[in-house]
């Protein structure tokens, strides 16, 4: 190649396009349409898929694992699943007699137990190659060297990165309480008293001990895995091969199993809330302060032990902290979704003068970026620092905002992207989240202040020709000032009278609204 | 009552020792400078604490690796002596200068040791975390020895073969008294091995926020040569009319440099190289003209300057003279209204370094104030330096980590271009007349 000769003319590079939802600038063809051709930061940018797999005896916490592991990657963009071998057992053999079917001289047992993991496994492979699955976790025991061996080939022919999860413990209280909370409750159990369910758990983890190979640190040198040893007092880590590894490893290092309770809530009422205004900085109204009093009676009256605060930088959480009287820390990464040139407009100002913005963001909401703003999915990735931290933490107090607290609550409550910003965060509403057995039980404290209603249902036309009617149809109702000089449609208001608990937006549960706001 | 409150995240409010462990030529002060590095550009004040350097000063000559036999009293005395006089210089940054990590390199390889500094820890109240670098390989410790110890202060009068030799007998020495961190008797302390430069490591009893950071960040790094490439998208049409942010395409020259970058790279031959742009529209024109695949990162876009976006220089001066005159008093921590600070910047760019880190050859195609962050990092520049760190427009940094830290070079890809630096101002910042020599944006 002869540089010198080679003129540095500049070969006219592909006209760029900006998506209109996501506002990502890609290349065009000549026609106008975008290229395929580049690529979006995704968290895992392995073309890989990965198959996560689970290692140990009974009741040491692998389903927990798999199933937080599989919400947390679904949550930062990665579509995870898991398949639990015990489910497929269920299904085969329908009725769980007695710890005998796990004897390792149960002939029978075995054959069904082997066809059961291919059946999981089958399903693995199509998850990940057919259903665009990113990240596959094989919940079961496979605690000898055989069954790893066989996952392996499996993988291999099928081209997945393999990654170990082994936990092992030998607390014997650590045991008990995992019993108790979940494998009573388990199918298997159903007609057992609690004694006779323990004596026969204990009796089927007796079953898989003689035969138990762990992962070994020279054996096994050239695996990829993690071992967590004591429900996370030490940790061995070998090889972790690539990003999607390490971030796991990161994941399953920072989470604990301490009881603990997290408290999530919006900050009082804004004097914006009260105008229908959206993000903006602005203080508390009268009755946010009043929000702020009863929060501060409702958080001792609690009698939480090392609480620690959390708000955002923007007024309105640090002055309804500022109402507890206990240190707080600011995040940044808690502000609300930045709405770019939507900032301090009312919906019906956005839809006058954004009509295209603003169809699209009922189009798809969890993808939508304001212009020069954020989208939903922008926010999760922001926030992801505070779940992680959330992770490590006990006892907590966020006082946030409504996209953000939706975001929060959907990681919490296995929220799909689609759902997460129709979730219900009202004003002056704590959220209690207590984990136990595999989930999140939620609390909804509302402490007795009104305030405007700033949810607003996903309408029925979304598309981008429909009228301002329509548009404006599901707007909650705010204070209207009187010289914005807006052609004011009649339309019905509704407060929405359901309690928080998600569901798709329909017309059933709407009640004309009682209280006229300020019109 | 009162209310404290930080507007940075807390880590930690003891102060947190990290003693290395291990025998020379592990890796110890690799990873005491690079953890440094990191902490304090993520902005936890921290400082390295290099026992042998302590030993240098107290011994000026060095003449061979008896000094470090076991059996030498004499010299065991003094290297007691500095690892005591460094523990109490650890006390004082701490109390003193605020310090909230220090990192103590040494080999602190025998029981009796950690344990002088586990009392002096609990004594002052620090929280201390192990880490241990073991390693069997043979190539991995000849390479070390080349790389840092062949240009010691030790071996400055010697032969490369002398030095070696001298070297690994005074690994020997080491080698006899060497227990390392025990599973079980040691199962109550944090730490972490690191096995074979990264292949394998053991994890115990992480306590806090900050242990758990810096385990992550250990478990990321890696050693394998590679090169790392900076630059700035092309001249914009923005740049052109002296306007700061906005999202605006290449100018004709911003176009010719992106030709130039392309046929750059092509020159440079390198494998596997990874393209990385910001969601701008001007940085990915600029990757376009490459011809290679790139990843886009909202992350690397450049700083939100919220209420003056798209303005001028004059147009700033004039609307918002007091914000001017409170950014050039601090231009790290200085938020523009409804925008962003560089200190916002760095939090924003972390999981971009963590990333840079894992990954081997990479281009990253961003913004100036974005680029100062990433060098600062890189070159280990403080706070107060980074914001006036020079990174002009059509210009690729070629950053290689070599010994301790990374060799840049600068290369101008002949395609001229605005200047877009503004150097830190000399007047006082009372005043609010500026008279600035440079045309440009700041």
């Amino acid at each position: 190649m002869d540089d010198e000769m080679e003129a540095c003319v500049p070969t006219p590079s592909r006209e760029l396009t900006q998506n209109p939802l996501k506002k990502i600038w890609m290349p065009c063809k000549k026609n106008g349409l975008p290229e395929k051709h580049i690529f979006q930061r995704k968290v895992c940018m392995t073309n890989c898929p990965t198959l996560i797999v689970t290692v140990g005896l009974p009741a040491r916490g692998k389903t927990y694992i798999s199933k937080k592991l599989t919400r947390y990657l679904n949550w930062i963009g990665v579509p995870t699943k898991e398949f639990n071998v015990g489910q497929y057992r269920r299904e085969c053999v329908k009725i769980y007699k007695s710890f005998e079917f796990f004897r390792p001289d149960n002939e029978e047992g075995l054959k069904i137990r082997k066809q059961c993991a291919s059946a999981a496994l089958n399903d693995v492979r199509q998850y990940l190659t057919e259903e665009g699955g990113q990240v596959a976790v094989f919940d079961a025991t496979n605690t000898t060297r055989e069954r790893r061996e066989t996952i392996m080939r499996f993988a291999d022919q099928n081209g997945f990165k393999v990654f170990f999860v082994e936990s092992v413990c030998e607390d014997p209280d650590v045991i008990a309480e995992n019993i108790v909370q979940v494998k009573l409750g388990s199918p298997d159990y159903r007609h057992c008293n609690t004694e006779q369910a323990v004596e026969d758990f204990m009796k089927r983890i007796k079953c898989y001990e003689n035969s138990y190979e762990p992962l070994d640190e020279v054996l096994d040198r050239e695996l990829s895995f993690i071992k967590i040893i004591d429900v996370g007092r030490r940790y061995l880590v070998n090889r972790v091969l690539d990003h999607i590894q390490s971030r796991i490893v990161y994941y399953l290092m920072n989470i604990h199993i301490t009881p603990r309770s997290i408290y999530l809530c919006r900050h009082g009422e804004s004097d914006l809330n009260v105008k229908g205004r959206i993000g903006g900085d602005s203080g508390l109204s009268s009755r946010g302060k009043a929000f702020a009093c009863c929060l501060a009676k409702f958080i001792h009256a609690q009698d939480i032990p090392d609480l620690k605060v959390w708000t955002s930088q923007m007024k309105r959480t640090i002055q309804t902290a500022e109402a507890l009287g206990v240190p707080y820390e600011q995040w940044k990464a808690l502000n609300e979704i930045d709405a770019g040139v939507c900032e301090e407009l009312m919906y019906e100002e956005i839809q006058q003068r954004h009509p295209l913005e603003f169809a699209l963001r009922d189009q798809d909401k969890y993808r939508y970026r304001y212009p020069k703003g954020e989208s939903y999915e922008d926010l999760v990735q922001r926030l992801e620092p505070v779940i992680m931290e959330l992770e490590r933490q006990e006892n907590i107090l966020v006082i946030c905002h409504q996209a953000v607290m939706r975001c929060l609550l959907a990681y919490f409550l296995d929220k799909t992207a689609e759902e997460l910003p129709y979730l219900k965060c009202p004003l002056h509403t704590v959220l209690k989240l207590t984990p136990v057995a595999y989930g999140c039980k939620v609390e909804s404290i509302f402490l007795k202040v009104e305030a405007v209603n700033t949810h607003r249902e996903r309408p029925e036309n979304v598309d981008v020709t429909r009228m301002t009617e329509e548009a404006l149809l599901t707007v909650p109702a705010h204070q209207m000032s009187t010289c914005t000089g807006l052609r004011r449609p009649p339309y019905r208001l509704y407060l929405l009278t359901s309690d928080p608990t998600v569901g798709p937006p329909t017309l059933a549960g709407l009640t004309p609204c009682s209280r006229g706001p300020d019109l | 009552c009162q209310s404290v409150c930080s507007s940075v995240p807390q880590f930690t409010n003891s102060p947190t020792m990290i003693v290395l462990v291990g025998l020379p030529a592990r890796g110890k002060t690799y990873i005491s400078k690079k953890l440094t590095r990191y902490l304090n550009w993520i902005g936890v004040p921290t400082k390295v604490f290099n026992v042998g350097q302590y030993r240098r000063e107290a011994v000026r000559s060095y003449s061979n690796f008896e000094f470090f036999r076991p059996d030498n009293e004499e010299a065991m005395k003094i290297r007691k002596a500095c690892a005591l006089s460094a523990l109490k210089d650890v006390s004082a940054y701490f109390t003193q200068d605020h310090g909230q990590v220090a990192v103590f390199d040494a080999t602190n390889t025998t029981r009796e040791r950690r344990e002088v500094i586990l009392s002096f820890a609990k004594e002052y109240g620090y929280k201390v975390f192990f880490v241990e670098s073991i390693c069997d390989d043979p190539e991995i410790i000849a390479e070390n020895i080349k790389q840092v110890k062949l240009s010691s202060p030790d071996y400055v009068n010697c032969d490369k073969d002398e030095a070696v030799a001298d070297f690994l007998k005074r690994i020997e020495c080491y080698k006899v008294t060497y227990v390392p961190l025990d599973d079980d008797c040691d199962r109550n302390l944090s730490y972490i091995k690191i096995f074979n430069v990264g292949s394998r490591y053991l994890v115990n009893r992480v306590q806090d926020h900050i242990q758990s950071r810096i385990v992550y960040y250990l478990m990321n790094i890696h050693v394998t040569p590679r090169t790392i490439y900076l630059c700035r998208h092309g001249e914009s049409d923005l740049n052109l009319l002296g306007r700061i942010g906005g999202d605006s395409g290449l100018s004709s020259r911003g176009n010719k440099f992106a030709a130039a970058l392309g046929k750059y790279i092509r020159s440079q031959c390198i494998p596997d190289l990874k393209i990385w742009t910001s969601h701008m529209k001007r940085t990915i024109q600029t990757a376009e003209a490459v011809g290679v695949p790139y990843e886009q990162w909202k992350a690397l876009n450049e700083i939100d300057a919220g209420v003056c976006e798209e303005m001028t220089y004059e147009e700033i001066q004039e609307h918002y003279p007091e914000e001017f005159a409170l950014r050039d008093q601090d231009k790290y921590r200085y938020r523009y209204p409804k925008g962003e600070s560089y200190e916002d910047l760095v939090h924003r760019l972390e999981p971009v370094i963590m990333e840079l880190e894992r990954q081997e050859n990479v281009l990253v195609v961003c913004h100036q104030a974005v680029m100062r962050c990433l060098l600062a990092y890189f070159l280990d520049k403080s706070a107060d330096e980074l914001p006036y760190l020079k990174c002009p427009l059509h210009t690729v940094l070629k950053l290689t980590p070599v010994a301790y830290g990374c060799k840049v070079e600068s290369v101008f890809l002949n395609v001229e271009a605005v200047n877009t630096h503004r150097d830190r101002p000399v007047v006082s910042v009372n005043t609010h007349a500026q008279t600035h020599t440079e045309t440009g944006l700041w």
